[in-house]
């Protein structure tokens, strides 16, 4: 295995424990925004995609990733106005 | 001069994923929630800006395009979707961003293999995982948005031979794999292997009922947090990597949630339809019950509860498919005026997802701190006077504590039963998302208030004000 490989694989393992321990306290209220929130994270796929689609030159990849471009932009930035979206109505309350 | 670029490209992901850490961390906590998504969108930002930055990415123009496009779909639709149909929503999202995954999985292996006319075996490995887990995202999510809107049954399909045929394409899976992995100058084979995870995705899914669809959502949300991490392997970015393992942690820990909530194994949830001995023995604990049921007009309901001192309001997806969660919020405060004091019980499953209930009671005004939830709300219930169910069903069937041969046995409820009296606003008699009778209808202290939520509400509200 090669090292860029392995390095990943460290990062990939150590990151998932991250995700488990951020996550672990959550009151259930928030289980749903939580979930848009991180769905909408998962949308950095668009940086893969950016860098597939970057090549300035006309070919099957480069057209995949343009649509994957596109695709993952919707997950962005739906993502994040959805969950703010329904985060907003915890904000009024507050304030009535 | 390239490599003081690639060194700030670097540091500039390593600020991305801190915030995305934060971000999630922010999330969960009330006070914070929204800055978090904040945050995280700013990581996302600075992340995509620190792409552009790659000296490989020349092609601006057409990019965007893509992300205006992309933009302007995924704000509209944010916009513009009903909070109940959120889980939906959140399933189509994922969906679009599992087909990116796969795409750029498939673009790379591509493109490796026609500049240098092999593909070494770890990528072809990476390749392989990321079209399975994306394209399974991808389906597997279409397929859940379909049966939440409706647009295709709702009730597990099985077809005869499905197990037989899951598994030999299984076997073709695996055996095409091998294959690529020793030859992967065959790009017929890895075509044939995309569109076999698509199919994977469908009939993973499609024996899944409507009501499990949110646990399968947050399921595939990990699943396209895995995809994208697989991305990363393949292009060597540790950007996606630590992302897409944010995600899929985390999408992994919110389905144990749900699945806890619901007091049933992932496996069971996943592959139940095929068990079939769950779902046999639904009537035969509900025979012995004396089916009598005591029913009220909205005048005597508002009498009820105009005079009593505590009011709990169960609210169900009922209430919520019927638009009544203003009705109700407008009760609340009609009942407050007259010195009744009102709460809200949440059941964790109450509504589609967790949590979903309380944005959408969010959604109609209410104060949080009137929601409970089912621990903390069920010691009260004794000391309750009336209990409202509307539009919930499953959820106060005592039969999950008492009846060992329920189908739903086992499933925390809430308490409704302890209440002094409870008052139930329902359609019909019908029974709920489990197919199972409920004898907290036919209980003396229960009375049953018929008709659509709204309309029942709606003259609650009129009544309590004329009393």
């Amino acid at each position: 295995m090669e090292a860029g490989l392995l390095t990943g694989l460290v990062v990939f393992v150590l990151a998932s424990f991250v995700g488990f321990e951020v996550i672990n306290k959550v009151p259930p209220t928030l289980h749903t925004p939580l979930m848009s929130g991180a769905n909408a994270i998962s949308g950095i796929a668009v940086v893969g995609a950016l860098l597939v689609a970057g090549v300035r030159e006309w070919n099957v990849t480069t057209i995949l990733g343009l649509v994957a471009v596109m695709l993952a932009t919707v997950n962005v930035v739906g993502g994040f106005l959805v969950t703010d979206r329904m985060l907003q109505m915890f904000k009024k309350k507050e304030a009535s | 001069m390239s490599t003081y670029l690639n060194t700030g490209i670097e540091l500039a992901y390593l600020a991305a994923a801190a915030l995305f850490i934060l971000g999630l961390k922010k999330l969960g906590s009330p006070a914070t929630a929204r800055q978090g998504n904040f945050l995280a969108a700013v990581g996302m930002l600075i992340a995509i800006a620190a792409t552009f930055l790659n000296q490989s990415v020349l092609n601006y123009e057409w990019i965007l395009v893509g992300i205006i496009a992309g933009s302007l779909i995924g704000a509209i639709a944010a916009q513009k979707v009903a909070m109940t149909d959120m889980p939906q929503m959140v399933g189509i999202f994922n969906g679009v961003g599992g087909a990116a995954s796969a795409l750029v999985a498939v673009g790379e292996f591509w493109r490796v293999l026609n500049t240098t006319g092999t593909v070494p075996l770890d990528a072809t490995f990476i390749a392989i995982l990321g079209v399975l887990i994306g394209g399974v995202t991808l389906t597997g999510s279409l397929l859940a948005f379909a049966k939440l809107q409706g647009l295709i049954t709702g009730s597990p399909v099985t077809f005869p031979f499905q197990q037989p045929f899951n598994f030999l394409l299984l076997a073709g899976f695996l055996a095409g794999s091998v294959y690529l992995l020793i030859k992967p100058e065959n790009p017929a084979i890895f075509l044939t292997l995309t569109t076999i995870s698509l199919l994977f995705g469908a009939l993973f899914v499609l024996p899944i009922g409507g009501g499990d669809m949110p646990v399968v959502v947050s399921l595939l949300n990990s699943f396209s947090g895995l995809a994208a991490s697989a991305v990363g392997f393949i292009l060597g970015n540790s950007m996606l990597i630590v992302a897409g393992a944010l995600v899929g942690a985390s999408g992994l820990i919110l389905t144990q949630i749900m699945c806890k909530a619901m007091n049933r194994p992932l496996t069971n949830v996943l592959f139940g339809a095929f068990g079939g001995d769950s779902t046999a023995v639904g009537g035969a604990g509900g025979a012995e019950i004396d089916k009598t049921y005591r029913s009220i007009d909205s005048e005597e309901g508002a009498m009820m509860l105009g005079y009593a001192r505590s009011v709990v309001i169960v609210p169900g997806y009922g209430m919520a498919v019927a638009q009544a969660q203003h009705g109700v919020r407008e009760l609340a405060s009609q009942l407050e005026k007259m010195g009744v004091d009102v709460k809200y019980a949440i059941h964790p499953v109450a509504g589609r997802m967790p949590g979903h209930m309380n944005v959408l009671l969010a959604e109609a005004n209410v104060a949080y701190d009137r929601l409970y939830d089912m621990d903390d709300i069920n010691t009260e219930f004794d000391r309750v006077d009336v209990a409202l169910v509307i539009g919930a069903n499953d959820v106060v069937n005592p039969a999950a504590r008492n009846d060992n041969h329920s189908p739903i046995y086992g499933m925390p409820i809430l308490d409704v039963d302890k209440a002094q009296h409870a008052i139930v606003i329902k359609r019909s008699m019908r029974t709920g998302f489990a197919g199972v009778d409920n004898e907290l209808f036919y209980k003396d202290k229960t009375t049953m208030l018929f008709g659509s939520a709204q309309d029942v509400v709606s003259k609650l509200v009129s009544e309590v004000k004329q009393l």
